[in-house]
């Protein structure tokens, strides 16, 4: 094995890592949303789409750019994406989803069903609005960040060194933060109570005083808002159109049912691995069978590890 | 034949649609006629597995994808026919079908659906990079009609039309056999359509095989039609989602759910796009999107079953009665059959052997070291305090789980580590605590679930399930919805479910619990006739006192372990029962 060999794994691998991170954000997103309320949520992807215009608008129109400027603006305006979006969310679970999903789902039967449709239309309306509003042309939220890197190295006696770049490594920072704070919000809060409670056993929780649907929302809203904020951090590093919910949503939903439902570092690692097999498979794959690679090391492990990394949940196998 | 007479509707709209469709002859408005039926049937396709069993499948576009390569590449490299392709397509699809199902069915619910998600969008980048990004079907100038090729537009839609009659013909089929209520019952409830003796993983891969090969030939049909195709146009999300949302629109399990989701969204979204798509680009999905999401708000369980629903209410004299209920009649009337006695095979020997039965989840041993033997012909007797471990007895002793130490033999053979199903047809029959009907289904078409595993005929099921509703008192009650029945009648009706597989050993989880006075008395009163007819019935209770007039023997369980076992006036005076009931200070008190 040669040392540009080691270089470029060690090059793929931190790729991998912090775009991983990203993912991870995504998917814990994602797990939020579905782990409370049970709901398929197609339109998660367009979601992160609207996440990422709103970040592009506040840094570009809004004020954000000229405020902080280029170096410290997007990521202001990534964070600022998600309680924009959360509003959303809530509303969007006020007025649609709430109306199919939670005390108001049929007991049993085609309940799901109705959801499915559901969100499969408001994802349909909004990559379509989202072509009106914002038009076809690829945009990205500039920063001289994403052209400069950290140089770890070198090591092994000037052979190796490893490049970090500055944007995606903050980008990740940021998303790794993001997690802890909502780890800490559900497991400490009085509200993650609720929302945990409201998840186990949504019939218990709702003799125990808790409003199962406004729990379903806040989770709706949350998984929507941080969703944003993972598309805020995207929108520095990767050229974006309306119609980018489609490519993240699959990503989103293998990282989810990797890393299982039973916690929310859980998905996270399922993320990771999914940005990690991404990134390695340009080693030794052309380029264009890098989501086929994904898919087929997603099949695998959940046919040889069929209760993800994390899960707990019974109802998979 | 039934499932015929059924399908007049059917062909009375197929042949309204066949003359409207020589009717006309712009060639656009025909390409969407043809498009509506294509859609339709591939919505058919979707509906035979995830209609039917529940699990939704967010991956059909593979089949349909695979379908659509098969006639185009074979035609290129191999001048083939698609007259010829088609059928092969349904042969690849079924194979994919086959394939696809085999690994996928260990997971269930959500899980199914989104690991179905990653079949054709792996597909879609292999073609891709194989260099297939746009293929064209190429043209046969001298032998059009060898080739299915058709300057006439209105043929392509007839033959849509010829392929869809089929499918809704063979869809029909399923619908009203042994197949379809396999199917029904997994979907309302796996667990119980196991313990019913049906082989849940055989019939779903029936299904999604079947489900497969009519993608397919639905996929090689488009694209002969389309004379184009792209990996995205037929392996992408939107193929996949294209079927959930005409069936889903339309209505789910039911033939007409995709023929009317079709007839409706395939023009609307085609009309919009020509008259607004100009004007602003995307607004005809907006309003498209909107459509869907209106109506969906209205109507969430499709609209097919909404407006049942509405005519059932409105002119309920007008609308026949539930399409099976016809069916049933004659056999409800039938003659019961004589006490069921078997013979035993090896008297003397307990017909149930239990020795060294242990299980533990994670450091919790729920089940440990439990051993004990059901004669043949009685009654016994399983109690103890919540949490002692009784349920998870029955759920070894019906193979839902899997003991870790121990060995089970029935009827003189070791059955420990079998399938529910297997169990099943060995004659251990069972109910549950938590009651699973299938709650949607009538009451004898639940029975009939449990009588497939003996019966060879569908005729024979439905005389066995007439039998069994007659020996616990449902004969009446056949018709009614499950969902409707009240706690006793469910309790009944499980348990006539599960004498319909003529079973030797009947297992009994709590049959007695939730019932008032008079409602415990007369379920002892049937268990005691069983018993006299000569099938041996364990039953598990948490309360003693219905049981000590019922049972021969009793086996108590404490903390996963038999604590005592013998008769019911010696298990009832002994110190360690009341102590395990009651608590320590209670054994003096209820011993003077």
């Amino acid at each position: 094995m040669t040392a540009q060999m080691v270089e470029n794994f060690l090059q793929a691998a931190v790729a991998g890592l912090l775009v991983g991170a990203i993912y991870g954000l995504m998917c814990v997103a994602l797990a939020l949303i579905f782990g409370v309320m049970r709901v398929i949520n197609f339109a998660q992807g367009d979601f992160m789409m609207l996440g990422m215009y709103a970040a592009y608008y506040f840094f570009a129109a809004l004020g954000v750019q000229a405020a902080l400027g280029s170096t410290l603006g997007p990521y202001v305006a990534a964070v600022l994406a998600g309680p924009v979006l959360f509003c959303v969310g809530y509303v969007v679970h006020k007025t649609l989803i709430g109306q199919v999903s939670g005390t108001r789902a049929q007991v049993e039967g085609d309940g799901h069903f109705a959801q499915l449709i559901l969100t499969l239309g408001i994802s349909l309306i909004l990559q379509s609005a989202g072509l009106i509003a914002f038009g076809s042309i690829l945009v990205s939220v500039r920063t001289p960040l994403s052209s400069s890197a950290w140089e770890i190295g070198p090591l092994w006696g000037d052979l190796i060194s490893v490049f970090v770049n500055k944007s995606r490594g903050i980008s990740a920072i940021i998303s790794v933060a993001t997690i802890v704070a909502l780890t800490v919000l559900i497991g400490r809060s009085r509200l993650g109570k609720s929302l945990r409670a409201a998840a186990d056993n949504p019939e218990a929780a709702t003799y125990m005083g808790i409003d199962v649907d406004q729990a379903h929302r806040i989770a709706f809203a949350l998984g929507i808002g941080i969703t944003a904020i993972a598309g805020g951090l995207l929108a520095t590093n990767y050229p974006f159109s309306p119609f980018v919910g489609l490519e993240y949503v699959i990503i989103m939903y293998a990282g989810v049912v990797l890393g299982g439902l039973g916690s929310i570092i859980g998905p996270f690692w399922g993320g990771m691995t999914i940005g990690l097999v991404q990134q390695l498979s340009t080693l030794v794959l052309p380029t264009q069978l890098q989501n086929t690679a994904i898919f087929v090391v997603f099949l695998l492990i959940v046919f040889f590890m069929p209760q993800g990394f994390f899960g707990r949940s019974v109802e998979r196998s | 034949m039934p499932a015929l007479r059924s399908l007049t509707p059917f062909f009375v709209f197929a042949g309204a649609f066949a003359v409207i469709a020589l009717a006309v002859t712009n060639s656009y408005y025909q390409l969407m006629m043809t498009l509506v039926l294509v859609w339709a049937t591939f919505g058919l396709s979707w509906n035979v597995l995830s209609g039917y069993t529940g699990l939704v499948s967010f991956g059909h576009a593979a089949f349909f994808g695979i379908g659509a390569y098969t006639t185009a590449l074979g035609q290129i490299y191999f001048d083939l026919t698609p007259w010829l392709l088609i059928p092969v397509a349904a042969v690849f699809g079924a194979v994919a079908g086959l394939l696809i199902g085999f690994p996928t069915f260990r997971l269930r619910g959500v899980y199914f659906a989104l690991s179905m998600l990653a079949y054709p969008l792996a597909l879609l980048y292999v073609f891709e990079w194989l260099g297939y990004q746009e293929v064209t079907l190429p043209m046969k100038r001298e032998t059009p009609a060898a080739y299915m090729q058709f300057s006439d537009h209105r043929i392509y839609t007839l033959l849509a039309l010829a392929l869809l009659s089929v499918i809704v013909l063979v869809t029909r089929m399923v619908e009203q056999s042994r197949f379809g209520m396999a199917l029904l019952s997994i979907k309302q409830n796996e667990a119980a359509a196991e313990a019913a003796g049906i082989d849940t993983l055989k019939w779903k891969l029936y299904a999604v095989t079947l489900s497969g090969a009519i993608a397919g030939a639905v996929g090689a049909f488009y694209a002969v039609v389309l004379l184009v195709v792209t990996p995205v146009s037929v392996f992408g999300m939107l193929v996949s989602a294209q079927a959930l949302t005409v069936t889903l629109f339309g209505g789910v399990g039911t033939v007409w759910g995709p023929v009317i989701g079709a007839a409706i969204l395939i023009p609307t979204a085609e009309i919009l796009h020509a008259e607004l798509g100009h004007i602003v680009p995307g607004i005809q999905n907006v309003i498209y999107g909107l459509a869907i999401v209106v109506l969906i708000l209205v109507a969430p369980e499709g609209m097919f079953w909404k407006a049942r629903d509405f005519a059932y209410r409105r002119w309920p004299h007008l609308v026949a009665a539930p399409p099976d209920a016809t069916v049933h009649q004659s056999a409800t009337c039938g003659p019961p059959l004589a006490a069921h006695a078997p013979v035993p095979s090896s008297a003397g020997a307990p017909l149930l052997s239990v020795r060294g039965l242990s299980v533990s989840f994670g450091g919790l041993k729920a089940v440990q070291d439990v051993s004990f033997d059901a004669a043949r012909g009685t009654i016994l007797g399983i109690i103890g305090p919540n949490g002692a471990g009784k349920t998870t007895v029955f759920n070894l002793l019906t193979g839902f789980l899997r003991p870790d130490a121990g060995q089970i033999v029935f009827d003189g053979r070791n059955v420990t580590r079998r399938k529910p199903h297997e169990l099943c047809a060995a004659g251990i029959g069972r109910t549950f605590q938590i009651m699973r009907p299938f709650a949607r289904m009538s009451v004898a078409d639940n029975v009939v679930v449990g009588a497939y595993v003996r019966a060879s005929t569908d005729a024979e099921a439905r005389r066995l399930a007439a039998d069994a509703m007659a020996r616990v008192g449902l004969a009446d009650y056949a018709h009614r919805i499950a969902g409707e029945l009240t706690t006793r009648e469910l309790r009944l009706m499980e348990l006539a479910r599960a004498l319909a597989s003529q079973p030797i050993l009947l297992l009994l989880d709590e049959t007695l619990a939730g019932l008032g006075h008079g409602e415990a008395d007369e379920l002892i009163a049937i268990i005691r006739r069983l018993a006299h007819a000569g099938i041996t019935i364990v039953i598990i209770e948490h309360t003693m006192q219905a049981m000590v007039r019922l049972v021969d023997r009793f086996v108590v369980l404490d903390h996963g372990a038999v604590l005592v076992e013998g008769k019911p006036e010696t298990v009832t005076r002994d110190p360690r029962v009341i102590e395990a009931y009651l608590g320590k200070k209670w054994t003096a008190y209820a011993q003077s």
